[in-house]
């Protein structure tokens, strides 16, 4: 058993409004679970506690080997797991005021003192990697959508981690790019990536997850296999979820 | 009422000698303190938008005094009640820069805090998830967006401030309008003489705010 992430009975509350009740929830080392969900469900805030952009109030977290508090807990740990969980955004959330290599290479040179020459190999071998070796310089306001979320995979991917984080990452693209997002994210799972993905792609969830969980008001109610969870759906909240999402 | 009123050309031209003198007062008072009051800006600004309260409140109170108290008074305080004080005269330069200063650091903290608050929150998410510290993520992602939104009221604030030096003839520094007084009272040609202070100031204004639109589009042509 390798995990990389574990949650038991985590709770988490805006206010008064109870967003994520007695999570139980694992993830493996090379796993690619995809959570599905209502807007409002709380799926990304699920994923937002694991590197703690999100506070949660009771239970346990345990992200790589480290046990991260409720409430915030430890400044250093959380830095250190932050090193180690990249994540992507629905805004994507590049830095404007800096070319697309720089936005790559900002937190290696910062957080690891990667010397730049190196930093600047790794963004160049990263954005060919994602298909874009021939934006490096220019300013992520002149990329389309879709290359912006590409540079933002890339952004987090070198910082090397060892599990990502994907908030509803096609969500605020253009139909026509999303495929391009979802080929990048794909292949990242093939090379065996660890991966959390909150999305409404139901067929790139069909195909690329190991494990799809479907939650209802902060409550995970269905996880398995994705051909079970798709095709046979025990709960009636996901049978009526999916009946609403899935165009048969 | 003298209703043949000429304009005295050369009265007004007889002037400038005398009159420009008065410019390096004027500039030195603003811009000294200007920079002076940038450093307060930033330090109170900063701590204004801070969530403990014994940093947060000591800087609100800060701000709410100088941006609710006139200049001049602040000025006068400064010149005339100080001394009391720290029991020894201050000279008036130092109290006109001293004026500036904390006056326009009160302002600036303002568009401080509005332009950091005005940088998406997900800039910040951005930067602690890749692992940067709060201080890194705000240095080197947060504060160099902020600071492009904030020269435009920023360059607004400079010429409000180097307006706000004219009133400083009461406590007798030689700046513009001193420089004015004094020649008029020798010479009785308030009319021309306030004409030119008034083109000197305009020429000081209208220079800074070709140059703040230079640096402006430069500053905003990559984002």
């Amino acid at each position: 058993m390798n995990h990389i992430v574990q949650m038991k009975g985590m709770n988490k509350y805006f206010g008064k409004l109870h967003v994520l009740k007695e999570i139980d929830l694992t993830v493996e080392q090379g796993e690619v679970v995809v959570i599905i969900g209502a807007s409002g469900s709380g799926k990304s805030t699920l994923i937002r506690c694991v590197n703690g952009l999100e506070e949660f109030e009771s239970g346990h977290l345990e992200v790589d080997g480290q046990a991260l508090a409720p409430k915030g807990g430890n400044q250093q740990v959380l830095a250190e797991i932050r090193k180690e969980v990249g994540m992507v955004f629905q805004q994507f959330n590049l830095f404007p005021h800096l070319t697309v290599k720089k936005n790559i290479m900002l937190a290696p040179q910062k957080v690891k003192d990667t010397p730049q020459v190196v930093a600047n190999a790794t963004a160049e071998r990263l954005l060919e990697r994602v298909g874009i070796g021939s934006q490096a310089d220019k300013f992520p306001s002149h990329l389309s959508g879709g290359q912006q979320q590409r540079v933002a995979i890339a952004r987090a991917l070198a910082m090397e981690p060892r599990l990502m984080l994907f908030d509803e990452p096609t969500s605020a693209l253009d139909p026509e790019m999303i495929g391009e997002v979802l080929d990048v994210m794909r292949e990242l799972a093939k090379e065996g990536m660890t991966m959390m993905v909150v999305t409404h792609e139901m067929g790139f969830a069909r195909e690329v997850a190991d494990r799809v969980i479907y939650i209802h008001e902060g409550q995970i109610v269905e996880e398995g296999k994705p051909d079970d969870v798709f095709d046979n759906p025990q709960n009636e909240r996901t049978q009526a979820f999916l009946s609403r999402v899935l165009v048969r | 009422m003298d209703s043949q009123f000429q304009f005295d050309w050369q009265a007004a031209i007889n002037s400038i000698p005398f009159l420009i003198k008065g410019i390096p007062y004027t500039l030195m008072i603003s811009f000294g303190g200007l920079m002076i009051g940038f450093a307060l800006g930033i330090l109170f600004g900063l701590l204004s938008i801070n969530k403990k309260w014994f940093l947060k409140w000591p800087a609100t109170a800060y701000i709410e005094i100088f941006r609710g108290t006139p200049i001049l008074v602040q000025v006068l305080f400064i010149f005339y009640g100080l001394p009391d004080l720290i029991g020894g005269p201050i000279d008036p330069l130092t109290a006109g820069i001293a004026a500036i200063a904390l006056n326009s650091g009160a302002y600036i903290s303002e568009v401080v805090r509005g332009g950091v608050q005005s940088i998406d929150k997900g800039q910040a998410e951005a930067g602690l998830s890749l692992g940067l510290s709060r201080t890194q993520t705000f240095w080197s992602i947060i504060w160099p967006q902020a600071f492009r939104r904030m020269i435009p009221p920023l360059g607004n604030q400079a010429i409000v401030s180097i307006k706000d030096t004219s009133l400083f003839s009461v406590i007798g520094v030689g700046e513009l309008v001193r420089q004015g007084q004094v020649y008029i009272a020798s010479t009785f040609t308030a009319f021309e003489v306030y004409f030119v202070v008034a083109i000197m100031y305009l020429a000081i204004t209208l220079s800074l705010s070709l140059i703040l639109r230079l640096v402006e589009r430069r500053g905003l042509a990559s984002v």
